[in-house]
């Protein structure tokens, strides 16, 4: 159990400390790998709490997919970092009105298992125990029996998202000359012509 | 208290050489494969390949390792010091970590985790981030060109992984490696492997695999005669010897996954007497030697794909393929009740 605490104590710092340095890195590409390194120790305390199936896609999800994306967006920013500066206080008040709205709601989720203590029932999970069934299992169970439609209902608000992004940003540009493969598979000799072209004259 | 802490030292310390043990042995058969490499390379091009230093050229490997150690490490005047010189580390320990879940022979892996295939499939995502970080930071152009080329490509590549492993899955119910390689085992041998009723599925990893680590003829971060050496041009020496080192490191990581997921892992191709004498370790030493093999005889006979081309097969090929293998996979597990 002291090892458990100490790579807690270990996880949580690494990740407060990288939090803080995402938004306080003057580089905004130092600010993404800092990000990475938030999600990754996060991965490493859900480990701790025996989640490895979420841990591991919190990796393969966030800093396999999500972050590399942002790294491509943020690398090919032009950025003035003195505007960047400049932008500063405009933003605070908002900044810190978001912060406090989402601190006194986990205050009073949290506060709720104190004041009442029969509220904690309903985060509790409907889990087996984890020596039965590995976690994997226990939430393929919930989310594909107990959960089906909601979940299905969050798939298809993906679906709809990523179709509404593709119609969106798609241009069709006139006389762009497109590589067809089949049409290139299915020539044949007959089709060619041979043209023997002079130097200097082209076609 | 006192008790508890040295069961903790002699856990920490045994596991500490096991490990030393697995690197120690991966760095000198990586040593080799990459002469066999070259060897393969060279003997399809009819040349000869490195055969100066040792007999044969064994010893070339070492000498190259000398050869970069020794070397000045020269970090350009605009580079982002930091980022630069993390990027080959990130390379190098990402791939080496990977081997911690790699079970070589029945009982023979560092940590035996339930969910080890998902393990390796974080790892070899996350390799991406060593050739973006070193692309930006050298503030040069054809790096910074080759990372962009790196980061899309690895992403689309993920995706048809991700899907080949789990109509695998599918097929053995359970996360863990040693529970894959399990699941093979029959008194059919080779039959029973899942090469043969997943085969489209076997291409399309052996495919992808040579995708995800930038292998020939999908090198194009590192196409030689359009970005000179794209990621790696700033760098030199030991820097360099790990980005080399963690790219061959994952590509026989690569080679004992297509072992582990197709081929059986450690078993004989048929549980009969002269193939049982060999040791597990024997055999997939040879598996992945021959997976290898194929790795390098696509190096040197393919040419390298066009950038339009790769996305192509890697998103309106190899997506649709691998989505309806699984569909069909979990369709006729489920209709004729073979679901584990």
């Amino acid at each position: 159990m002291i090892i458990a605490s100490l790579f807690f104590y270990l996880f949580a710092a690494i990740t407060v400390a990288a939090a803080f340095m995402v938004i306080s890195a003057r580089n905004p590409v130092h600010s993404v790998l800092f990000l990475i390194l938030a999600f990754f120790n996060s991965a490493g305390l859900f480990v701790l709490l025996g989640a490895e199936f979420v841990a591991m896609i919190l990796v393969i999800v966030y800093v396999g997919a999500v972050a590399v994306l942002f790294l491509f967006v943020v690398m090919m920013l032009d950025i003035d970092f003195s505007e960047l500066r400049e932008g500063m206080l405009q933003y605070l008040p908002i900044g810190v009105t978001i912060g406090a709205i989402l601190l006194i709601e986990l205050f009073m989720v949290f506060g709720s298992w104190v004041i009442a203590p029969e509220t904690a029932g309903f985060a509790a999970s409907p889990t087996p125990p984890i020596d039965r069934i590995t976690n994997t299992e226990a939430i393929g169970q919930l989310l594909y029996t107990k959960y089906v439609y909601l979940f299905q209902a969050a798939g298809m608000v993906l679906l709809i998202a990523m179709i509404g992004a593709i119609v969106l940003t798609l241009r069709h540009k006139e006389g762009v000359k497109r590589q067809v493969v089949a049409d290139q598979v299915a020539r044949t000799p007959a089709g060619v012509q041979l043209k023997d072209v002079k130097p200097g004259q082209g076609l | 208290m006192a008790d508890t802490l040295w069961s903790y030292a002699l856990t920490v310390l045994i596991i500490a050489a096991q490990s030393v043990v697995l690197l120690v042995s991966l760095l000198v058969i990586i040593a080799f494969l990459l002469l066999a490499d070259r060897k393969i390379w060279a003997a399809v091009q009819m040349r000869r390949g490195p055969n100066v230093v040792g007999p044969f050229g064994l010893l070339q490997s070492f000498a190259d390792l000398m050869k970069f150690v020794f070397k000045e490490v020269v970090i350009p005047a605009g580079a982002n010091k930091g980022v630069f010189l993390i990027a080959p580390l990130v390379t190098c320990i990402l791939a080496l970590s990977a081997w911690a879940v790699v079970p070589v022979a029945e009982g023979w892996v560092i940590a035996d985790i339930n969910v080890g295939i998902l393990y390796l499939f974080a790892i070899s995502s996350l390799g991406v981030y060593g050739v973006i970080m070193g692309g930006w930071a050298s503030n040069s152009k054809y790096p910074f060109l080759g990372a962009l080329r790196s980061a899309a490509q690895m992403v689309s590549y993920e995706v048809s992984i991700g899907f080949v492993i789990i109509t695998v899955l599918l097929c053995v119910g359970s996360l863990n490696l040693t529970d894959i390689v399990k699941a093979q085992e029959g008194e059919w041998g080779v039959l029973g492997w899942f090469f043969i009723p997943l085969f489209p599925m076997f291409v399309v990893f052996f495919i992808s695999a040579l995708a995800e680590t930038n292998r020939p003829p999908f090198d194009l971060p590192e196409a030689e005669s359009e970005l000179v050496a794209g990621f790696m041009v700033e760098y030199s020496s030991t820097p360099y010897l790990l980005f080399m080192l963690g790219e061959y490191v994952s590509i026989v990581m690569m080679c004992s996954l297509i072992t582990i997921l197709f081929l059986g892992g450690w078993l004989p191709p048929f549980p009969i007497v002269p193939f049982t004498w060999v040791p597990d370790i024997g055999w997939f030493l040879i598996k992945v030697c021959f997976v290898f093999f194929m790795f390098a005889m696509v190096k040197a006979m393919v040419p390298r794909y066009r950038y339009d081309q790769l996305m192509r097969l890697g998103w309106k090929v190899f997506l649709p393929l691998s989505l309806f293998w699984v569909a069909l996979t979990a369709g006729v597990l489920v209709a004729f009740d073979w679901a584990p």
